[in-house]
């Protein structure tokens, strides 16, 4: 997904490329993410929280530049917010991807942000929106991202069914972020999750040594 | 100089157009909104269905209106971008309570300056959407805007409520109270001031799949035909009661809606 180069982004900006993924389930979503920030060859971060808040019960998880997506994050939560007051309700995770949808759709030319949204709310429950580069906004009930993401299109297909419960999600997300991990270079560190539903945002990290393996060395 | 006083007289004399407007009611059931407005028709060249009082200000939202019609107008049209513009930024259908804050805010902004007069007209919203169900705001020339139940504005307001509040609109459905709507417009009526008028009906829910239209024109006659017998049934009653109290030389005035038994 990432494999265009970006002529007006230097190399040596701070970028996430990662490997982000979320999935829904009846009563929230599942969100996780690699913590691996690159400038270059060298790991600027290798704890980073890609998983950021933008509600209380909506989440976003981001990839391409960390600048981008920590601005465009910014300007969502304050809209969010107010609109959210405005309306003397909490909002909906339909309402936060289209506020992302209009920035990223807007400045795609100087933007690299790959983003997705998920989140629970009392009117659909769980949702998962992803807009990815250039700014298209579309619902699945699971979406991946970022340059790991592509091998484990895969393993998704085929282990993901409709209908599964909280942590046949969780184990799902870990072991597919960890599948990428293990292929990506730009993507490793520790796995982030958070499981997001009415009753509040339950977060954990796997650390390296934990994750479930794979390879048989 | 304009004295903070008058300003405030202004508001008031807004109102009272609106008093001098014919009738309009909204009510909410428990799968819909309907609106009724009494549209009287003040010459016979009138092409029918013309100087329409009711609005659609969303697929989802109508707005019924009395007062000055031109005010009414402009202020369609300022719901009308509200909700499209909602739309537009956030993504799906706007909350009604939401729109009628917003429009109710944009009539209050008129109150406050001596270079512009207030609206004169106040006005009812109603929707209906999957997550809040029916909805129904009234918002006034104050800028003032209330959820209700059942509400009336116009001449006769104060007996279309009283009609409005023997309803057990909770418990019945668009259908059954299509029906009521027309009756309590037809009771409100004042044959003797005002001479021909036409009914408008709209309405919007589940009947209609969330859509806000007027009502087929077959449900409308049905519905007409409901309200005449029973007011004709009443305008019996007056006239039995009128003529004992002339007996009596006593001279009293009694409107329709007193005698309402039904």
């Amino acid at each position: 997904m990432l494999t265009l180069y970006n002529p007006i982004c230097s190399l040596y900006n701070p970028i996430y490329y990662t490997t982000i993924m979320a999935v829904e389930y009846d009563g929230g979503v599942v969100i996780g993410a690699d913590s691996r920030t690159t400038t270059g060859a060298y790991i600027a971060n290798r704890v980073t929280d890609k998983l950021t808040p933008i509600h209380d019960r909506i989440f976003c998880c981001r990839s391409g530049s960390a600048a981008d997506t920590q601005a465009i994050a910014d300007v969502v939560t304050y809209q969010l917010g107010f609109h959210s007051i405005e309306l003397d309700e909490a909002p909906l995770v339909q309402t936060a991807a289209n506020l992302f949808k209009a920035s990223c759709y807007r400045y795609r030319e100087e933007l690299m942000a790959g983003i997705i949204v998920a989140g629970w709310d009392k009117r659909r429950g769980g949702q998962v929106y992803t807009v990815p580069v250039g700014g298209m906004l579309v619902r699945q009930p699971v979406s991946v991202g970022g340059s790991g993401s592509t091998y484990i299109y895969g393993y998704m297909d085929s282990n993901y069914k409709p209908n599964m419960t909280k942590d046949q999600c969780l184990r799902l997300v870990s072991g597919a972020l960890s599948l990428a991990m293990e292929r990506d270079g730009s993507s490793g560190g520790v796995v982030r999750l958070a499981a997001i539903s009415e009753t509040g945002v339950d977060r954990q990290v796997i650390l390296g040594n934990q994750l479930p393996k794979w390879s048989t060395a | 100089m304009i004295s903070l006083g008058q300003l405030v007289f202004q508001v008031e004399y807004a109102m009272k157009a609106v008093e001098n407007s014919s009738t309009a009611i909204g009510i909410r059931c428990k799968d819909g909104v309907v609106f009724g407005v009494e549209k009287l028709i003040l010459s016979k060249l009138y092409e029918q269905g013309s100087n329409k009082r009711i609005f659609n200000v969303d697929r989802h939202v109508g707005m019924a209106v009395a007062g000055l019609l031109a005010d009414a107008r402009s202020l369609s049209e300022v719901a009308r971008e509200e909700a499209s513009n909602f739309r537009s930024n956030y993504g799906h259908n706007i909350p009604l309570k939401y729109l009628s804050e917003r429009v109710a805010m944009y009539v209050h902004a008129y109150t406050l300056y001596s270079a512009v007069r207030p609206f004169g007209c106040s006005f009812i919203l109603g929707s209906y959407d999957q997550d809040d169900g029916p909805q129904l705001y009234m918002v006034d020339p104050s800028g003032i805007s209330f959820g209700y139940w059942g509400c009336a504005i116009g001449k006769a307001k104060q007996a279309a409520k009283t009609e409005i509040e023997k309803l057990q609109m909770k418990d019945m459905t668009c259908r059954e109270l299509v029906k009521e709507v027309a009756k309590i417009i037809y009771i409100v009526h004042d044959e003797v001031k005002d001479k021909a008028f036409e009914l408008e009906l709209s309405w919007v829910g589940e009947v209609t799949n969330g859509k806000h239209e007027l009502v087929p024109k077959d449900i409308r006659v049905e519905a007409e035909k409901y309200a005449k017998v029973c007011t004709t049934t009443t305008s019996l009653l007056h006239g039995i009661s009128v003529t004992w109290v002339q007996n009596n030389s006593t001279f009293k005035v009694f409107f329709p809606h007193f005698m309402v038994t039904n």
